[in-house]
């Protein structure tokens, strides 16, 4: 609904009570990344670990989620138990239009549940269900078991964890919808330290739409851009895994815990072979069109004679890489049978596939043996990865306990730090030069998204300090009003700055359609603020010497002019976290 | 006189679109619910879509059990509907046997008028609209089973 406030829904799982919220902050906030930050000012407790029931988990959306295509995500935000500092994940699936249709702008859900509890909330509903028989269950299992246990099916969105988030892992994830997450820095563990093993977000309510023809002529705009023309043709065609021929070319593929940038054996790995091997159709989130999510199978011959089963996954470039390239596992169905654990586990497929490649070349100096990794891990031996994963996700030993709060948390006490590829969080597939490598180390998600840090490599020689510094602020400031409105930052050709003033105009936002340069750098300065007051110190960024062995197609990394970038862009983040009005 | 029918639901990627179309330009409304096609997972979306949409049925239960008129026979099968007879009774989604009537929560029903405006907003084309006789000849209906 089109409102001057936020509306905002907060639950306490201590004493499993709700209440409605009006906060006043629209026009200088307006939603999704910059109504997070508002919130956790609210509730959070910058000097309380992340796991105190006091934390609150957030979930928002903005003033455009629904009313045009691919405003389609939700803003994710929490104390990360990665780090122990604010943090966003972003995810969208059904969760966005069913936060709108339950007329929520946002859900903050505080306090421990007694024992493990799943909580549904609608536009007139609230209820929290023991769920005590689903603990240790896996994500797949949890998800068709809720399904069943909440009415609303078709307009809901299903958030659950898996034993990695019960677990605590500091990577583990909140999957939704099956085939969605929000992937990154904890967010499931945040709901493990909550006693929460699902959230039910049904969405039954409508609204009326401005009267007159602008508004829909301009829906009508947006879509024909985001269908019709080549705008979004890579997220429908091959989708992502495009990248990886792509990025292997360029010699920017991580391979085997980034011992190399390229190799042959891509051709064993790449979007065309995934779509011609693998791919089973397509899957959209709602209010978008334009379908991103490939969804490829696996099979699995249980019996003899001629039993089979099959799984479907959904796969994209990160996943990928993370248990493609980054192990060194070049067929196509080996590598959807790893993501297939990981998701039932719950964890980052990223953040996993990063930690066992560390953990491989780990094994393969004599750091540690299998003792600690429990079966013998080697790059490109996809049966070893699958038994990890579970013991990552279960946290079956000491090693895996360690190495699931982080890779360099396991390279602290076993040894190996200048071999771990993190940048921040376990890196994103990106090895395209010092501006990507600086832009992740110090971005505000350690996404690859946060910036077109990855993207400036690809097109840049020159090494102009000043500039590229510039170019990581202000791509920065619009980037976060994309995920304020909450828009998928895949739109952010379709989204430029005039259709989103006409957007917000359309729809009777027309203080934030005025401001909007004023209020991207507003939120953008605080969520640095948010983040520094949790503790974030972007000058005490190390980036490990992994990296500077890298050779792109740049060249090798050039260690003295990443330094300068990483300090020059440290301080402008340290300027940013200054002074919010 | 066309028909909405939905031949390629194997297509659907559940992006609503169809939905969020025939409530935007039919009835004024953002939503999901208040339209007269309404998008589900056929069991979990590990298997698909299924569309909830009216099947053009002649006689139409839907009508012949409304009592105001609100509902009343369409030719070529489905409903007129008039907004100002309903008394949001809900016999008529009771009446549907394929749960295509939606009834917001105070009782209003919604329905496919066949009117096409979804159509174009379905990127996959899982939508068509079919030109239909106004009186089906009993041919049609007649299959010929052989075992």
């Amino acid at each position: 609904m089109i409102r001057d406030h936020f509306r905002v829904l907060t639950v306490d799982l201590s004493t499993s009570r709700g209440n409605v919220v009006s906060l006043e902050g629209r026009d200088e906030k307006a939603g999704g990344s910059g109504l997070a930050a508002l919130l956790f000012n609210k509730y959070g407790h910058p000097n309380k670990p992340w796991d105190d029931p006091d934390q609150p988990l957030i979930f928002a959306i903005g003033p455009l989620t629904g009313y045009f295509p691919l405003m389609s995500k939700t803003v994710g935000a929490f104390k990360s138990p990665y780090h122990d500092q604010y943090a966003e994940s972003h995810a969208g699936g059904r969760s966005a239009l069913a936060l709108r249709f339950a007329d929520l702008d946002a859900l903050v859900i505080v306090g421990r549940a007694k024992g493990p509890v799943c909580l549904s909330v609608g536009q007139r509903h609230l209820e929290i269900k023991d769920v005590s028989f689903l603990w240790g269950r896996d994500v797949f299992f949890t998800g068709k078991t809720l399904r069943n246990m909440f009415p609303g099916g078709g307009h809901r969105s299903i958030l659950r964890i898996g034993p990695a988030g019960e677990n605590k892992c500091a990577f583990a994830c909140i999957n939704l919808e099956t085939y969605r997450h929000f992937g990154r820095l904890g967010a499931g563990a945040v709901m493990g330290a909550k006693n929460l093993k699902g959230i039910v977000i049904q969405g039954g309510s409508s609204f009326a739409l401005p009267g007159g023809k602008e508004y829909p002529n301009l829906f009508q705009e947006v879509y024909s851009k985001a269908t019709a023309t080549d705008m979004m043709s890579k997220y429908h065609n091959l989708g992502t895994a495009a990248n990886l021929d792509a990025l292997d070319k360029l010699k920017s593929l991580p391979w085997r815990n980034l011992q190399q940038t390229s190799d042959l054996a891509i051709k064993g790995i790449t979007g065309d072979r995934f779509a011609d091997d693998t791919l089973l159709r397509n899957m959209a989130c709602s209010g978008c069109p334009v379908g991103c999510i490939h969804i490829g199978f696996v099979r699995e011959k249980f019996m003899e004679p001629n039993r089979y089963l099959y799984r479907q996954v959904s796969y994209d470039y990160e996943p990928i890489f993370a248990t493609g390239s980054m192990l060194g596992v070049t067929n196509t169905f080996s590598v959807l049978n790893i993501m297939e654990i990981v998701e039932k586990m719950g964890l980052d497929v990223m953040s996993s596939g990063v930690a066992l490649a560390w953990a491989t070349e780990a094994i393969e100096k004599g750091i540690v043996s299998e003792k600690e990794t429990l079966v013998d891990l080697k790059f490109g031996d996809a049966e070893s990865y699958k038994e990890a994963v579970r013991h990552l996700g279960m946290g079956s030993n000491e090693f895996y306990r360690l190495l699931g709060q982080g890779t360099l948390k396991a390279a602290e006490h076993y040894g190996g730090a200048e071999f771990a590829c993190v940048l921040g969080q376990e890196m994103a597939g990106y090895a395209t030069g010092e501006v990507f490598l600086t832009a992740q180390s110090l971005g505000f998600r350690h996404s690859h998204l946060d910036t077109g840090g990855y993207s400036y490599d690809q097109k840049h020689k020159d090494k102009n300090v000043e500039k590229v510094v510039d170019f990581l602020v202000h791509d920065e400031e619009s980037r976060v009003f994309l995920t304020s409105m909450v828009s998928c930052l895949f739109a952010r050709e379709v989204y430029n700055e005039e259709c989103l003033a006409d957007c917000l105009q359309s729809v009777g936002y027309t203080a934030l359609a005025d401001n909007m340069e004023a209020v991207s750098r507003h939120i953008q300065k605080l969520r640095w603020q948010t983040r520094v007051a949790t503790g974030f110190d972007p000058k005490g960024m190390s980036i490990p010497k992994r990296f500077t062995e890298v050779t792109t197609w740049k060249g090798p990394v050039d260690e003295d002019y990443l330094d300068t970038l990483k300090s020059e862009y440290a301080k402008r983040i340290l300027e940013l976290a200054e002074d919010v009005a | 006189m066309n028909n909405l029918t939905t031949p390629r639901m194997e297509r659907c990627i559940g992006c609503h679109s169809c939905s969020l179309a025939c409530a935007r330009l039919v009835h004024k409304n953002l939503s999901w619910d208040t339209a007269g096609i309404r998008i589900v997972s056929s069991g979990g979306l590990s298997t698909g879509f299924q569309a909830r949409v009216c099947f053009a049925c002649n006689p139409a239960p839907c009508a012949t059990v409304c009592s105001t008129g609100a509902f009343s026979q369409r030719k070529g099968g489905g409903v007129v509907v008039k907004k100002k007879l309903c008394i949001h009774c809900g016999e008529c989604a009771r009446a549907c046997p394929v749960d295509a009537i939606y009834l917001d929560s105070t009782g209003e029903p919604f329905v496919c008028i066949h009117c096409g405006h979804c159509v174009p907003f379905c990127p996959h084309d899982c939508l068509e609209m079919v030109k239909v006789q106004a009186e089906p000849s009993t041919e049609e209906h007649t299959m010929e089973v052989k075992s």
